[in-house]
């Protein structure tokens, strides 16, 4: 058993997360698009920023990860792994000290400040948790809030089985472990999302490689492309995965890595009996609308 | 080389140390300058872990020692063991440093568990091509190359077996060992729970609360020391080509370790000795079949013979190469391979509690499955 006090416990006492970043200053073009989206037809905003937009600054982007020392991530992933892999937002709290002007660069910090439970609620059994996120420029705090969610059994799920991610499709990002994405791995990403497994090959060599990188070990091109798989393979080696609990899982599953047709090897999970040599399938199992999944599934000999 | 760990200092071994990861090393450092019969003030370098979260300077302030000439950090966990000590032997030769504390504590069971999946390293780029398929403890990746072992050699879940029962029974002798006086049977072995079939619950090494720490010096210093020495006399790190952390699955081979045959060929060479000069072996046990390919890629059997080999009772106390006599990370505690080293220079010195009979060298091998090191220790 977790013992989820102990675990808040021990993110609390690492305290603040290390200052992350904004992407960008605060900007007159992405301050029009929120006005825009929200409705506010007010004048006044072309040398400063609305008040409420101080989390947009600070906000990961489409393929944005949690840093790994993000409490709220840690504490969710905790609360998944114990069954709680439901959440809903219950409460934001925001102080501005004063306006953000065009130009300011944003850090964010963030504080595991309680985690309450377990509560009985409408929705099921769970969790309250707080975090505390302070916005500063430089050393200035200039923004504070107090965000609260309840992260959830539904009720109804037996206590020990955390709920196949295709069965909830408003899953949280933390349900699912995903991937990192960067410019040398997008390719394959996208292709997932259009329902391509594409294999990494070199523009000089003409070289296949997975997983993909940006310099050819061959020729030393850095002209990456790629060619779309069929999709077949053998399986090289399976392991069925028992303990522990693996966020978006069910236990027992089966993870594959797969020799493809094409010469190289790739990890999914396997739909089906496994064994050594035999042929699987990739299929693409949409996680949102950033995340496809290819993963196997046996299939007939040639 | 010309450097000698002449000092080994160790917490108690626990699953809950009721105390702060720092509040260990500064134990485990205190520990083993004392039993090297020298002082804070003696010390100018400290070597640790990336992974250990305990920073040399916050190490010095505890500990009071005052100014440091070199401080050093080695990566990919466990492979790091042995190359802290090459760290420090290298600072010594270069007169970096005169005398320096390898150290690692951590509350490995009670805090973060290594055991657990760890969502936050799937932010590295290289672990979502495995992490986010749920490939996602290091217990599943051994998983992965003991299969296609299995399949290759003929291997079996009892082959592994015998390597956790072999590091239980030493262990039961061993006071300072979590299992001291509970020894296993085969039969437990395969009686244990799967965690990631082919590996049952005891193929899988402890999760430990505690420290180890090392001191280095020179081998004149080490001379007016009370202790006999454990000289080094090869140590060296390990990486071999595709590697990966954890998940080499993309060579043309997965039955091999070959960054481990990168650190068997170093040590060879420069320690001018071979695999039947090693008088006792203390071989990385995190997972029971990477002792198996150990043994193949340090040269002790040929591939795919090590099953052969373990069961020919080679490994005991009175074979001909006796391995792991603590217990292991099997059997006495999960330090990452820094109580090993620990075991090597005691089985040196003679005062080990399963003592082997006229040690001359001791073969100590960190971490499997991740970029590597390894140690010949001799008297």
């Amino acid at each position: 058993m977790i013992d989820i006090e102990k675990e808040a416990a021990r993110i609390a006492e690492r305290g603040e997360s290390a200052p992350r970043l904004a992407r960008d200053p605060v900007n007159l073009p992405m301050i029009n698009n929120w006005l825009e989206a929200i409705g506010d037809q007010h004048p006044g905003y072309t040398e400063v920023a609305p008040p409420a937009m101080v989390q947009v600054w600070t906000m990961g982007g489409l393929h944005g990860q949690r840093s790994a020392d993000d409490p709220l991530g840690a504490m969710m992933a905790i609360l998944d792994e114990a069954g709680y892999t439901s959440v809903v937002a219950t409460n934001s709290d925001q102080t501005y000290h004063r306006y953000l002007k065009i130009g300011e660069h944003l850090s964010v910090t963030s504080t595991l400040e309680d985690v309450t439970g377990p509560k009985r609620t409408g929705l099921g059994e769970g969790w309250f948790v707080t975090t505390r996120s302070t916005w500063y420029v430089g050393d200035e705090p200039v923004a504070e809030m107090r965000f609260r969610v309840l992260k959830f059994r539904p009720a109804g799920q037996p206590a020990s089985a955390p709920e196949a991610p295709a069965a909830q499709p408003e899953a949280p990002k933390t349900h699912v472990i995903r991937p990192s994405v960067n410019r040398d791995t997008e390719y394959f990403w996208e292709g997932c999302r259009q329902g391509e497994l594409r294999i990494q090959r070199c523009g000089g060599c003409g070289l296949l490689r997975h997983p993909p990188g940006p310099m050819c070990p061959e020729c030393g091109a850095t002209k990456p492309k790629y060619l779309v798989s069929d999709g077949r393979g053998v399986v090289y080696s399976y392991v069925v995965h028992h303990h522990p609990q693996v966020p978006g899982k069910q236990t027992p599953f089966v993870i594959a890595l797969v020799e493809l047709d094409e010469g190289v090897r790739m990890l999914g999970e396997l739909d089906g009996e496994p064994s050594i040599g035999q042929r699987v399938e990739v299929v693409f199992t949409k996680v949102d609308d950033e995340l496809t999944m290819p993963s196997w599934r046996t299939c007939a000999d040639r | 080389m010309n450097a000698a760990i002449v000092g080994i200092g160790a917490t108690d071994f626990s699953k809950n140390s009721g105390r702060s990861e720092l509040q260990l090393a500064a134990e485990a450092v205190r520990a083993a300058l004392d039993d090297a019969g020298l002082t804070p003030s003696d010390v100018d370098g400290l070597v640790s872990f990336t992974m250990d979260t305990n920073a040399e300077i916050a190490v010095a302030r505890e500990l009071g020692i005052p100014e440091l000439t070199f401080f050093s950090r080695v990566h990919y966990g466990g492979g790091a063991a042995c190359a802290t000590v090459q760290q420090a032997a290298m600072a010594v030769e270069t007169g970096a440093a005169k005398v320096v504390v390898c150290y690692r504590a951590f509350n490995e069971r009670s805090g973060h568990r290594f055991g657990q999946v760890q969502t936050a390293a799937a932010a590295n780029i290289d672990n979502s091509w495995s992490y986010p398929m749920g490939l996602g403890t290091p217990a599943a990746m051994v998983a992965m190359f003991a299969r296609r072992y299995m399949h290759e050699y003929g291997a079996t879940s009892e082959d592994f077996g015998r390597v956790a029962v072999l590091d239980r029974k030493h262990a039961a002798t061993n006071p300072h060992a979590w299992f001291h006086n509970r020894p296993i049977t085969l039969e437990d072995h395969q009686n244990s729970r799967w965690i990631a079939e082919p590996l049952h619950l005891l193929d899988c090494c402890q999760e430990t609360d505690g420290g180890v720490a090392l001191v280095v010096t020179s081998r004149e210093r080490a001379r007016d020391l009370p202790n006999k020495p454990a000289h080094v006399k090869a140590a060296t790190q390990g990486s071999s080509v595709d590697q990966f952390t954890m998940t080499s699955y993309y060579r043309d081979d997965l039955t091999g370790l070959p960054e481990m045959g990168v650190v068997a060929r170093g040590l060879w060479e420069r320690s001018g000795i071979g695999p039947s000069d090693v008088d006792v072996a203390v071989l990385y046990d995190h997972f029971t079949p990477f002792v198996l390919v150990q043994l193949e890629e340090l040269g002790f059997c040929g591939k795919g013979e090590a099953k052969d080999f373990v069961a020919s009772g080679a490994l005991e106390l009175d074979g001909a190469l006796p391995l792991n006599p603590h217990g292991g990370q099997l059997g006495e505690a999960y330090l990452h391979g820094m109580n090993g080293i620990a075991e090597g220079v005691r089985q040196v010195r003679g005062t080990a509690v399963n003592q082997v009979g006229d040690v001359e060298h001791v073969l100590v091998t960190a971490g499997t499955g991740v970029p590597t090191s390894g140690l010949v220790l001799a008297r």
